[in-house]
């Protein structure tokens, strides 16, 4: 089991890490030594150590992101030894403990890299692309006025199933960041199923396909060559079931939308 | 630009026009073999000969061979764009990548290995076709009628070492190309569900390997048994 162990010994770590000034400077990988790392600690936590270290020294600390630490808001990101979010599956940065590593290792460190999602400082990604994508149809138009009541419409429980997985993306760009193509078509597959499955989200469903492959285009992300790596490495477990519905969804809406 | 070429010059819309070739090619390549097949039949050649004066003459073969050209130009055209585009999407590489962890090497290499094919099949249609069809093969005479001898074309090629090599590396290349092209192509479709996809799948890997396998016999058959 990999619970947390007592006795287990704290460790000496090699940190090779992405530093870059601001979003125009030239970045390059600056080696860092941590020691007397728990195995306990969480990924982030070792980070914290880290810049502790960098601050008493006066040097910069190292930017990157976090918000929930808890695996559900997305905020965390880190290429860590060529894997997006580390080396175990189904886990947020944040939620990567340090029992994964070894005494001695070596750690590589470094932003996601898209273009579409410009580095700002370090290892801090600008991911509003994701956000103007959502925008352009990833929601649901509701009238004001009071509230409707709880499963007032009857949705199969299938339907409700599909619809809540999909729904579980949080964002975070571990898709792009795989991708050989930094393709965001997972992300985006995940937002136009989930609401495409739910019979509130079927009246726009034409023009929310399209204006969201749209969008994705405009921010320059790949094209999918249904490699499989953005759902192999998606933290949450989007399946690449999203995609397909993607695809059928805009094949019938380019087909029959007023859209011209 | 109005929807429809709005709707093929987009990522999604691409992928769709390269899964429609790709699939088209596919159907093409099962004809090709079958009648090579013929290479095999114990007559100095005769019914090859007259297969293949069949189809460079037949109105509807020579129709279908214009719709294969195109086919492979659009294929190739929307190769090149994409491999572009998905190159571009990452201008700045990492310094430490483990893609082997996350998907096929085949699946991420579908430009190399499509360039691979297009090598091969320059060097193919201009040792093969370009005499065939515009002359400069010896003639024989089968039943009193004068055929081009390309049987004969096809044993003396196949002679030669290196050419019977790059035949075969190309046909391994090609074998990667469709174990992932094939399912690919219905995925780029949207053509995916439980009851279908891992026959789908399955059949893909089969087809893969005996179509590329059936053609890289036929050089290794020439050169060590004729
Ligand atoms: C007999 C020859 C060929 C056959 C049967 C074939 C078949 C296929 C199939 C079925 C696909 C999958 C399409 C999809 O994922 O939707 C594909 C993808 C691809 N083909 Fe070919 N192909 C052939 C030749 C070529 C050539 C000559 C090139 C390049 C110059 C090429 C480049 C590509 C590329 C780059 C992809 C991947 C596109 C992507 O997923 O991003 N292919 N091919
Ligand atoms: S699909 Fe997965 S990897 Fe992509 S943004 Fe959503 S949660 Fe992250
Ligand atoms: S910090 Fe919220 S998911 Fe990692």
């Amino acid at each position: 089991m990999a619970g947390s162990n007592p006795n287990a010994k704290p460790m000496d770590l090699t940190l090779k890490v992405w530093r870059q000034k601001n979003k125009d400077a030239a970045g390059q990988l600056v080696t860092y030594p941590v020691k007397g790392i728990s195995p306990d600690m969480s990924f982030l936590e070792m980070m914290d150590v880290l810049n502790e270290n960098l601050l008493r020294s006066g040097e910069d600390p190292i930017a990157f992101d976090h918000d929930c630490r808890e695996g559900i808001c997305g905020a965390c990101s880190l290429h860590i030894n060529g894997r997006p979010h580390g080396p175990e599956r189904g886990t947020t940065t944040c939620q990567l403990h340090m029992r994964h590593f070894k005494d001695g290792d070596t750690i590589t460190i470094e932003p996601w890299r898209a273009a579409a999602f410009p580095v700002h400082k370090d290892l801090v990604v600008d991911r509003s692309a994701f956000d103007r994508i959502q925008q352009a149809g990833g929601y649901v138009s509701v009238n004001t006025g009071g509230v409707p009541d709880a499963n007032e419409i009857p949705i199969p429980k299938t339907i409700a199933d599909k619809a809540f997985d999909a729904a579980t993306c949080i964002q975070c760009g571990a898709c792009v960041a795989a991708c050989k193509n930094a393709s965001a078509i997972l992300f985006v597959s995940a937002k136009v199923s989930q609401l495409a499955l739910l019979p509130q989200g079927k009246v726009e469903r034409q023009t929310r396909v399209e204006n969201m492959v749209a969008q994705m285009e405009i921010e320059g992300f790949g094209a999918c060559s249904n490699t499989g790596a953005c759902a192999a490495e998606c933290p949450v477990g989007i399946s690449l079931e999203n995609i397909n519905m993607l695809r059928r969804e805009y094949i019938s809406a380019k087909a029959t939308s007023e859209n011209f | 630009m109005n929807w429809f070429t709005k709707t093929f010059s987009s990522t999604v819309g691409r992928k769709i026009v390269m899964s429609i070739t790709g699939l088209f090619l596919c159907s093409f390549l099962v004809v090709h073999l079958i009648g090579n097949l013929q290479l095999f039949k114990d007559d100095g050649g005769e019914a090859f000969n007259i297969y293949s004066h069949f189809m460079a003459t037949n109105p509807i073969i020579r129709t279908m061979e214009i719709v294969l050209v195109l086919g492979f130009l659009f294929h190739i055209y929307d190769a090149i764009v994409l491999t572009r585009k998905n190159k571009a999407a990452r201008p700045i590489g990492y310094a430490d990548s483990r893609p082997q962890e996350n998907s096929t090497w085949s699946s991420r290499n579908m430009g190399l290995l499509g360039t691979v094919i297009l090598v091969f099949l320059i060097i193919h249609l201009w040792n093969f076709f370009v005499p065939a069809r515009f002359g400069g093969l010896d003639g024989v005479v089968i039943e009193n009628v004068e055929y081009d001898n390309l049987y004969l074309k096809v044993v003396q090629s196949f002679d030669i070492w290196w050419y019977v090599a790059i035949y075969v590396i190309s046909m391994v290349a090609l074998a990667y190309h469709l174990i992932h092209g094939f399912q690919s192509a219905f995925q780029s479709l949207g053509l995916d569900h439980k009851k279908y996809t891992p026959f789908i799948q399955k059949f893909g890997y089969a087809f893969s390997v005996i179509v590329c396998a059936g053609f890289a016999v036929i050089p290794l058959y020439f050169f060590f048994l004729k």
